[in-house]
């Protein structure tokens, strides 16, 4: 080990793998490294060549604007995406080529779920429900930003550095392949002295303490900046979802954080917490991953339903059903999701009673659930339904998330878990919910929300199809993978030799080209509407006949959101306006708005603690303790700043605002039936 | 049977063919089976809650779509009956569920040993196959685990690596193995027959191979199968030393010189399986090389 370089050398990058052994596996692993160095040069080329650094420092990077941290939270999360589903596709074809022999050795495997895993829970999920309660929370309760803004771009920092680490991982060493729960012993040096789990540990640490800051973030804003009037339950349901996420991301994160530390001491500093002797003890570890785990599950799916709720009221043109319900329903399961952890290993050997408990509470999550799937066909039900491309990932979720709350029904039942623990029946299970719920629901929430931040719509065809896809193809992956759990086909296996499963693997790999089309034509949809925003611009703010404040300002929105702070008079306040007959009325007077001024505080926080990370892994010890140390620097810097915020002239706001209404009052609205028209600019005019 | 069970089960039966042969929902003994049957019976019930969204979904959207002149209430947000029927149908259906999910962990509680005087058989995990030991039949195998019918056996499992589960589908499903602790798996086979053994927990790169051959056998075949093993090579702790190394069944044929048929070994050490787990007990370290799943693993006699 040399002192500078710790155990870096040149011979740990798969492409000396590949020149040493030439064989398919390497060159597989190869290419996904060349891709990975040949994206970021293209960038830095890209953006050299358009002059665009600037631009991205002082818009982007620097900023602390949450519709701005938004939308770079989501694109990190579908970067993050594109490697992760390619992963997926691999290892469904790994499994159907698996009769003649495959293509990848077990250890590469053994990789590839684990990345997947990884990526797709902390780096695609989080990044994408955090961005979007960046984007829409603030302008569904009436706030200028959220209550912590640079604290805001910090969070987003360290979790682009766990990503980072990731990434940096397919081209300089080896990931772990030991999951995404990387359970010692496994994991521990003795059994795995490489970097990989090392690289697993600090990703999930470092982007564990921004999703935790996100936490406080989101549960103060909620708390604290409300518009005058807005009480909790006039809150859109949106924003309740995020309430509960947020405060669960408070509790949960530290659970993961805690173990995965302790993970590090054991292999790094010679602790006993997980290891096999001196009385360390593997349950520990599963013990407190869990208390993270399940939780997070429902932080993760909890916005879905808030989107839901938004998405089915707006389509269906009605008030949403059942509101306290849905209330009651969020904080019951935001409650209950901390009582149910141990349902993740009832085969761990302990008793009966213990498991009974947990098996019970956890079908006692079901009746909230419920409750709210037929809350939301209760708004369905004598509404004017309009299919669009939100209403058809509603439908999606509808049919096959109560499939996936069916499965969930039965591996709580420990009698049953015995059985398809660890097989295909349990990653059917929970892509069958994490995909229908989550990702639809975000897909969807990133629809119905594009317009308002980037002022045009998506193009609705393509993203008719996109959905469809979506859809299709999760029923082609995901539903064999029921079929061979019930068969006994573990998970995780990277051969097999019974030929009874090779039929369903088979689909599941087609399915899986499918899912990998899905995802290419969500980036087409994006490209090609933003080819064609002019065509879909829809300035005036309110595209969908939205219900919610978010909808009674311009698109995109301006960086202070509300010219005027509203005052609230009752739930849904821009549809009662509407209806009333008078929305967009003038503002008697403006005033001076005061907003934060960008800071690098967040870009430094995220190079330094991808720095620290890169170098707890590879044993730097020297660059370890920099990358740790300006961290603090880089905060005790930022506290001698003395201007931290800038004020926008009243002049201007009225300039902007009142030209907006002016527009407004020239305009002509659309009726629903123009909605995905060119016609549709962003005022909507009343039905009949 | 309930006939949407009947319906499920046969659909089932129909989409995996010959596949099913090994796995619980075509059982060799009464636990799996049981298991089989309660699965039938959370997913009939649970059913009553999911079939309403199937059915009702596709009909709502069809029927409300935009342009239909459908009846519409656009203020319709509350509705006391339905609140009832909303909360109160699935809390029904979570009491019912409890009450067999209660019974039925109970009923099929691994760790009973299903009937008096069962066979003892301690399993040892290793990366990547499994070893059996009979210590009253001072008999020992690899890979393969024989038990006779209609008798109750009881696994006590540990391994000397990293965590393993341990399921066999057939007859009771899986249990976690975990060095220097004994967990507990009864089962009892009703009719004789092969199924497979596996780990379900993944443990590198023989993990895809890591699969049990288990016999079901009349009690006189498992007798002379019993008596064969004595006849075969030794198993004592050097000899463990070796086999523990990392490896699939191939490599511990090699180790154990056997050109063919079961790995059936006299076991020569009554103690071993006490051993194995009070090794990570004695208030010491056990360093890696001393830890068989390790890839640093340096059995005692051999070189550095």
């Amino acid at each position: 080990m040399s002192p500078w370089f710790g155990r870096l050398n040149w011979w740990v990058t798969p492409f000396s793998d590949a020149i040493a052994n030439p064989n398919t596996n390497n060159l597989v692993a190869a290419g996904a490294a060349a891709l990975v160095v040949v994206g970021a040069l293209f960038t830095l080329y890209f953006l050299t060549r358009r002059h665009l650094w600037g631009r991205l420092w002082h818009d982007w990077l620097t900023t602390a604007d949450h519709k701005k941290i938004g939308i770079m939270y989501v694109v990190l999360a579908l970067v993050m995406m594109a490697r992760a589903v390619i992963e997926g596709v691999i290892m469904r074809g790994q499994q159907a080529a698996v009769l003649h022999g495959g293509f990848l050795s077990a250890d590469h495997f053994g990789e590839l779920f684990s990345t997947h895993g990884t990526i797709m829970i902390f780096f695609v999920a989080m990044p994408l429900i955090i961005g979007l309660i960046n984007i829409a929370v603030p302008l569904q309760i009436g706030a200028r930003d959220v209550a912590f803004p640079v604290m805001n771009q910090v969070s987003l920092g360290l979790t682009t550095a766990g990503a980072a680490l990731v990434m940096v991982s397919l081209v300089i060493g080896k990931f772990s392949t030991g999951g995404w729960t990387a359970y010692p012993p496994y994991t521990e040096a003795v059994f795995n002295p490489g970097v990989g789990p090392d690289y697993w540990i600090w990703a999930v640490v470092i982007s564990g303490f921004g999703s935790m800051l996100s936490g406080i973030n989101f549960a103060v804003t909620i708390y604290k900046l409300r518009a005058p009037g807005m009480s909790y339950m006039r809150m859109p349901l949106f924003t309740w979802t995020a309430l509960c996420t947020a405060i669960m991301l408070i509790y949960a994160m530290p659970p993961v954080t805690v173990s995965s530390l302790m993970l590090a001491l054991d292999r790094n500093l010679g602790f006993h917490f997980f290891t096999n002797d001196l009385g360390g003890n593997m349950m520990n570890y599963a013990n407190i991953f869990w208390m993270f785990g399940h939780p997070e599950v429902y932080i993760l799916v909890l916005p879905a339903y808030g989107v839901w709720s938004e998405v089915a009221s707006t389509f269906t043109a009605k008030t949403l059903y059942g509101y306290t319900s849905l209330v009651i329903a969020t904080m019951a399961i935001a409650v209950i999701s901390y009582t149910v952890w141990l349902h993740h290993f009832f085969t761990m050997g302990q008793g009966n009673s213990v498991n009974i408990a947990f098996g019970i509470a956890t079908m006692v999550i079901a009746v909230p659930t419920g409750v709210k799937v037929y809350d939301w066909m209760a708004t369905l039900w004598r509404g004017r339904i309009r299919m669009t491309v939100p209403m058809v990932y509603l439908t999606g979720f509808f049919i096959l998330f109560v499939i996936g709350g069916l499965s969930g029904m039965m591996l709580a039942n420990p009698t049953i878990d015995y059985q398809v623990h660890n097989t295909l029946f349990l990653v059917a299970h929970f892509h069958n919910v994490l995909i229908p719920g989550v990702l639809f629901g975000m897909l969807a929430g990133i629809h119905y929300w594009f317009p308002k931040v980037f002022g045009f719509r998506l193009e609705e065809r393509l993203g008719l199809w996109t959905a469809w896809l979506w859809i299709g193809g999760f029923c082609l992956t995901f539903l064999p993978l029921y079929v061979l759990g019930l068969l006994g086909m573990p998970r995780r296996m990277p051969s097999f030799s019974d030929p009874a499963y090779a039929p369903w693997v088979l689909i599941a790999g087609f399915g899986a080209l499918v899912l990998l089309i899905a995802m290419i034509m969500l980036f087409v949809t994006l490209w090609v509407s933003a080819r064609h925003r002019d065509r879909l611009a829809v300035p005036l703010g309110d595209p969908w006949d939205g219900r919610s404040l978010e909808w009674a300002i311009p698109a995109p929105a301006p960086e202070w959101n509300f010219a005027v702070i509203p005052r609230i008079t009752a739930r849904e306040a821009f549809a009662v306006e509407k209806a009333r007959g008078d929305p967009y009325t003038r503002p008697t007077a403006y005033q001076d708005i005061t907003l934060p001024k960008n800071t690098a505080l967040g870009a430094s926080i995220c190079m330094a603690a991808t720095l620290m990370g890169f170098a707890l892994v590879w044993h730097i010890w020297w660059l370890a303790a920099l990358g740790l140390g300006l961290i603090p620097g880089a905060l005790i810097v930022r506290a001698f700043v003395r201007e931290t915020e800038r004020v926008i002239p009243a002049a201007e706001v009225a300039r902007a605002h009142d030209a907006w209404l002016d527009a407004i009052a020239r305009a002509a609205g659309v009726t629903r039936d123009a909605e995905t028209e060119t016609a549709n600019r962003g005022l909507a005019a009343p039905d009949e | 049977m309930s006939r949407p069970a009947l319906c499920i089960l046969i659909v089932l039966g129909l989409v995996a063919g010959p596949g099913l042969a090994d796995g619980f929902l075509t059982p060799l003994g009464s636990i799996a089976a049981d298991q089989r049957t309660h699965l039938i019976r959370v997913t009939a019930i649970t059913m009553i809650a999911v079939a309403p969204v199937l059915i009702g979904v596709p009909w709502l959207l069809w029927r409300y779509r935009r342009g239909r002149k459908g009846p519409y209430r656009p203020h319709f947000e509350f509705s006391v009956p339905l609140e009832f029927v909303m909360w109160g149908v699935p809390t029904l259906i979570i009491i019912v569920l409890g009450y067999w999910l209660w019974k039925a962990t109970i009923q099929l509680d691994p760790s009973d040993p299903r009937g008096p005087d069962p066979l003892q058989v301690q399993v040892v995990g290793l990366d990547w196959k499994w070893l059996f030991l009979y210590p009253r039949e001072h008999v020992a195998s690899v890979g393969t685990l024989v038990i006779p019918v209609d008798k109750p056996v009881q696994l006590q499992l540990t391994t000397d690596t990293v965590m393993q589960s341990f399921m066999v589908s057939a007859l009771a499903g899986q249990i976690y193995a975990m060095p220097g602790m004994v967990t507990r798996l009864g089962m009892r086979a009703d009719r004789t027959g092969t199924a497979t053994g596996e780990n379900t927990q993944f443990n590198g790169e023989g993990f895809a191979d890591q699969k049990v051959q288990v016999a079901v056998l009349s009690p006189k075949d498992w007798q002379d199968w019993m008596d064969a093993a004595r006849a075969g090579p030794v198993l004592d702790a050097q000899a463990y030393a070796r086999l523990a190394r990392r490896g699939n069944l191939a490599d511990a044929r090699k180790t154990l010189g056997i050109a063919d048929g079961p790995l059936r070994l006299r076991l020569g050490d009554d103690g071993l399986f006490r051993h194995i787990v009070q090794r990570y007990h004695q208030g010491q370290g056990v360093s890696a090389a001393q830890q068989p799943g390790a890839p640093g693993y340096r059995p005692q006699g051999e070189g550095s």
